[in-house]
């Protein structure tokens, strides 16, 4: 079985100013599918992450070059809008940042919100929530603040919030790595139940992570893609020396 | 080779590796021992022979215990993780072939106790291919070489071979006089567990293959999967 190619990235560079972060990458993440991007500190892997979704740009002196298809079409082409392509491609935070002054609810809906209610905020919100594993922990106080939640129940209203405008894809950028391993674990199941609906992409330091949750794990280093493979492969039999060096901890 | 950054963890794999050889060492003996006893007709080795495979046996607790607490504590990746499954696999090779000693030795014991019965000479032939077979399978691990391994697994048709020649004369000297048959049917068993000896060499060899290529060629099935 061949899945459709979601995410067709050829040779992108990135900068900032004049370091240059990520350097002639080309992937490509199936439809329904788990990229993991694992790498050492400044390997470039959340640059790249960011450049998925036009990102990298609001960094000012922040550039990129290359192509990033989105289901074939150009998401660096003329006539995208980028405040439209992130709604198709959305994004979760390392640190979970929910909106404090706002209500569970408002924070599940405030993307859309911004795009002008839809009929039944009702139906998204326990849609999302329920997506996003949290609804029981919170249906019955909906109107009350983020903050209350714990770290983990934060992380994955975030999650809920981003799935409230309907992407077709998921960025993590180290979802989990602000969480107790309990709250890691329901990040990761949740993970499993997303792809079911959405493609994604997750970059993380914890290798373990990686290969517990990914279907394909790309090793990046110095700003390029070493090695991009099936995940049991990278961690039982990789290709490429350094990659062997970095799951097998044998680097630096 | 570059090493771990972790020197804790480097220092857990080498003794592992340690434990192996030294585990392997002890198997060389136990069956260079076996035979020894038989052609000398030292009943005396034989009985050290049953009496040290207690301390293989320990041996075989001690490596799974530490591959067990690596597995559990270093999540092993890569080559460290092949080594680790390799490990947990040759050592229940390698206890088995220091059992299969310990019968060897059981069956001298009998023999001992009666007139020789015709020339050991194949028979120890059998068991110094034998034992070339352990001792190349373990280099093969030493060195982490696939090629060396892979002579290993030519050589065990020879082993077969042997076996079966003495199998064949010891058939002809039970046709000869009814009354050598109790002690051609112990040799037969001794010959039979030096062949067994030889597979478990072959077992390991082909472990050292996937250690160093993550290539399974354990049986035609998994041998096609490797080359495809």
């Amino acid at each position: 079985m061949t899945a459709a190619v979601k995410i067709d990235v050829a040779r992108l560079d990135a900068w900032f100013g004049r370091v240059h972060a990520v350097k002639g990458v080309s992937i490509q993440v199936p439809e329904r599918g788990v990229l993991a991007v694992i790498g050492p500190s400044g390997c470039g892997k959340s640059t790249f992450l960011r450049c998925l979704n036009r990102m990298h740009e609001l960094v000012p002196g922040a550039r990129a070059a290359g192509r990033v298809l989105l289901d074939g079409d150009d998401v660096y082409g003329g006539s995208v809008d980028p405040v439209l392509l992130r709604r198709r491609v959305g994004m979760v935070f390392q640190r979970p940042n929910p909106f404090p002054a706002m209500s569970i609810r408002d924070n599940v809906i405030a993307g859309l919100k911004l795009n002008g209610l839809p009929r039944d905020t009702d139906e998204v919100l326990e849609r999302c929530l329920t997506q996003a594993a949290l609804w029981d922990e919170v249906k019955d106080r909906l109107g009350g603040s983020p903050l209350a939640l714990s770290g983990g129940q934060q992380q994955r209203l975030c999650i809920a919030r981003a799935l409230a405008v309907e992407p077709e894809v998921l960025l993590m950028d180290e979802p989990a790595s602000a969480l107790d391993p309990i709250a890691t674990a329901r990040i990761e199941e949740l993970i499993h139940e997303l792809k079911e609906r959405y493609t994604i992409v997750l970059v993380t330091h914890n290798m373990q992570q990686a290969a517990r949750t990914s279907d394909l794990t790309a090793f990046f280093y110095l700003g390029e893609l070493v090695e991009c493979g099936p995940t049991e492969q990278i961690f039982t039999n990789p290709k490429e020396s350094r990659t062997e060096d970095y799951v097998t901890g044998k680097f630096g | 080779m570059p090493s771990h950054t972790d020197k804790i963890y480097e220092n857990e794999l080498r003794e592992l590796r340690e434990k192996l050889l030294a585990m392997g060492a002890k198997v060389e003996l136990a069956i260079a021992s076996s035979v020894r006893a038989l052609v000398e007709r030292d009943t005396a080795l034989a009985r050290k022979v049953e009496e040290d495979d207690t301390e293989i046996n320990r041996e075989e607790v001690d490596i799974d215990d530490c591959c067990r607490r690596i597995l559990a504590l270093r999540q092993p990746a890569g080559s460290d993780l092949r080594f680790i499954t390799t490990a947990l696999k040759i050592v229940t090779d390698l206890e088995r072939m220091g059992d299969l000693a310990v019968n060897i030795a059981e069956r001298v014991v009998d023999l001992n106790a009666a007139p020789q019965l015709g020339s050991y000479a194949d028979i120890v032939k059998l068991a110094d291919l034998a034992q070339a077979q352990l001792k190349h399978a373990l280099d093969a691990f030493v060195d982490g070489n696939p090629s060396a391994a892979q002579v290993v697994l030519k050589g065990d048709e020879l082993v077969d071979a042997v076996y079966l020649k003495v199998f064949n004369e010891l058939v002809g000297l039970m046709l000869e006089d009814s009354k050598n048959i109790r002690r051609a049917t112990a040799l037969m068993f001794v010959a039979k567990h030096l062949e067994r000896l030889a597979d478990h060499a072959t077992n390991v060899a082909e472990m050292v293959i996937y250690m160093v290529k993550g290539t399974d060629v354990r049986h035609p099935h998994s041998r096609g999967l490797a080359e495809e």
